[in-house]
């Protein structure tokens, strides 16, 4: 197995914390320096979605568009048409959200690659509720031809994530969350767009998770291998393209799966995983994930007990499954 | 491209465009006729005499840039397109067949000289302006962007989005041209969703607005170096445009919106461009 260089300890009380749009608000500004045809637009929330970095360095690649999320999606097709890359920011649950036929035509049937940042999604928007929570853009984002999801683990993964972007000929979609969350990656751990990683290996069951889940996948898997349940974990950070190879090669030696994403259990990761799955080897497979349900007002932590997406929860379900 | 055609000539020549339109979209058997024709004198300004462009080079990055935001008039565009030499007149014919370049909406990545895929409402000025502020960022001067947009579109909050930025950032280099043809699927606009006092609301989004008969070739050529000398806003030329112009049984009925003419109404069609209404006989006859 490639070397990782993970954090030495994911159960250490003192893991660092930090929200992975830190993380895109550096590599956008990082790249930027670098590469003069990046430009940004920003549907008037700039520094929550941390794109205000970039703004101040190069005000004059920098276009402030108001709340309009359908001008911001057209508008970077029109600056993408010009050979410029552009990076769009709002909530995700805006852009894609709102904007969703605009990403279609315009970027990906007219195949523009536009760089589309959806921040705040999922439960970690906490306090905000449901109307912000969104639980469902991967799925928008995942069935276009052409699109590239882009679901990082935490910051440091997030700021590799921009700088493969800018060099990726396609439209992409990356997501983002709003609350600091565990670093578990370092600044020598690969990423690649494309690419899954596994995180721990083991030889009972596979746990697929993407994005700030793989934490709690990674808790769970520390706890079992006490108990005698040996998880093999990936880390899915690009939903689409899926990097089936990877998937198939753990599922033939495990031959149990269980996904994990903080999104809903339809059209998800858990939907990528089981389609393919279901097409080349079908095994028996249990999605963690927002069963059809939207969320609600409350802390990031209350939320994911609510709605079982915590190690604990993992846990169980692994021990069902293994026993 | 030389521009030695003379109003005359490029009266002429929309005509032809026209004659391609009925053939196409008889061939086709479907498709918008209204829209398309009452388009055809500007898109043969635009290609003929306004429009820095290189048929045999669609990249040429010297290139004024057309948007085409209302797509399904897009046979207007693929007829000017071959006329002008983009491609094979031969081609027209097969708009809408299976394997086509010539999709029912335009699709930019089946066609040279056609900058982007439409045919969903609402999109094009968005793109320009993005183009234009992309010029403005490496000080390309001279280039300019026109988009021709439907008056039904107008009812798409994505243009009003697009009209409030243009604004903003006062690009002079777009040039926005508006059918205003009055009709739309459902019937007039103003019954649909009225959109006067349209002058005074680009006005009062921070445009400079012209207003032309869409169907004069002077009026749209002028209209067109006026707006190119404007650098202190962003231009849009109202065009008042006659629906299915040039086909008497066409015109002003917004039933011939999205339809095609079958083969009877297309041969009355094409007796009627060739004769010039009657006036000179066809040599077809």
């Amino acid at each position: 197995m490639r070397e990782l260089h993970l954090v030495k300890d994911v159960l250490a009380k003192d893991i660092v914390l930090e929200a992975n749009r830190k993380g895109f608000g550096r590599g956008l500004l990082a790249i930027g320096k670098i590469n003069e045809n990046i430009v940004a637009a920003c549907a008037d929330l700039t520094e929550s979605t941390q794109i205000h970095l970039f703004a101040e360095a190069f005000p004059e690649r920098f276009i402030e568009v108001g709340v309009a999320e359908q001008n911001l999606a057209t508008l970077g097709s029109g600056l993408s048409a010009m050979g410029k890359i552009p990076f769009i920011s709002s909530y995700a649950a805006f852009s894609p959200g709102r904007n969703w036929e605009q990403i279609r035509t315009t970027i990906c049937l007219n195949d523009r690659p536009v760089k589309i940042v959806g921040a705040h999604a999922g439960l970690y928007t906490g306090a905000d509720g449901a109307t912000h929570q969104v639980l469902e853009d991967i799925a928008l984002m995942r069935a276009l031809p052409n699109m590239a999801v882009i679901v990082p683990g935490d910051s440091v993964e997030a700021e590799k994530a921009v700088a493969a972007m800018a060099n990726d000929h396609r439209p992409n979609y990356l997501r983002l969350t709003r609350e600091p969350t565990p670093v578990l990656t370092t600044s020598k751990t690969p990423f690649e767009i494309g690419k899954a990683y596994v995180y721990a290996e083991g030889k009972d069951l596979t746990v697929i998770s993407t994005g700030v889940m793989t934490y709690q996948a990674m808790v769970a898997a520390e706890h079992l291998f006490k108990e005698g349940i040996d998880l093999e974990v990936i880390h899915v950070p690009t939903i689409k393209p899926l990097d089936s190879l990877t998937i198939l090669h753990s599922v033939h030696k495990t031959k149990k799966v269980i996904t994990v994403e903080e999104h809903q259990i339809n059209g998800g990761l858990g939907g990528a995983v089981a389609e393919l799955l279901a097409e080349e080897f079908p095994v028996p497979v249990k999605r963690i994930g927002v069963r059809d349900k939207f969320g609600q007002s409350g802390k990031p932590d209350e939320l994911l007990e609510h709605y079982g997406l915590t190690s604990k929860h993992i846990m169980a379900q692994a021990r069902k499954m293994v026993k | 491209m030389t521009k030695s055609l003379s109003i005359a000539e490029l009266e002429q020549k929309a005509t032809e465009i026209r004659e391609s339109i009925i053939r196409m979209l008889e061939h086709a058997g479907s498709g918008h006729s209204a829209g398309s024709l009452g388009l055809a004198d500007i898109f043969t300004a635009l290609y003929f005499d306004i429009l820095k462009c290189e048929p045999k080079k669609p990249d040429w990055d010297g290139r004024d840039i057309l948007l085409l935001s209302n797509g399904h008039t897009v046979p207007v565009q693929y007829a000017a397109l071959a006329h002008a030499g983009y491609f094979p007149k031969g081609e027209l014919i097969t708009l809408r067949r299976f394997g086509s370049r010539l999709q029912g909406h335009p699709e930019r990545t089946k066609l040279p000289g056609l900058e982007t895929t439409s045919g969903p409402l609402g999109c094009g000025l968005s793109q320009a302006a993005g183009m234009a502020l992309a010029m403005r960022m490496d000080k390309i001067t001279h280039r300019w962007v026109y988009v021709v947009m439907g008056d039904g579109e107008l009812d798409e909050g994505n243009i009003w989005e697009a009209a409030m930025l243009a604004g903003k950032y006062k690009l002079s280099n777009v040039i926005g041209i508006i059918d205003r043809n009055n009709i739309q699927i459902d019937g007039p606009t103003e019954s649909v969703m009225p959109l006067e006092n349209l002058h005074e609301k680009w006005e009062a989004f921070g445009w400079h607005v012209l207003e032309i008969d869409g169907n004069n070739m002077q009026e749209i050529i002028d209209a067109c170096a006026l707006a190119r000398s404007i650098i202190e806003k962003p231009v849009v030329i109202i065009a008042h445009t006659i629906p299915g112009k040039g086909v008497d049984f066409m015109e002003y009925d917004f039933h011939w919106h999205g339809k095609a003419p079958n083969k009877e109404e297309a041969k009355k069609a094409l007796n009627e461009l060739r004769t010039l209404k009657g006036k000179i006989r066809s040599e077809h006859e």
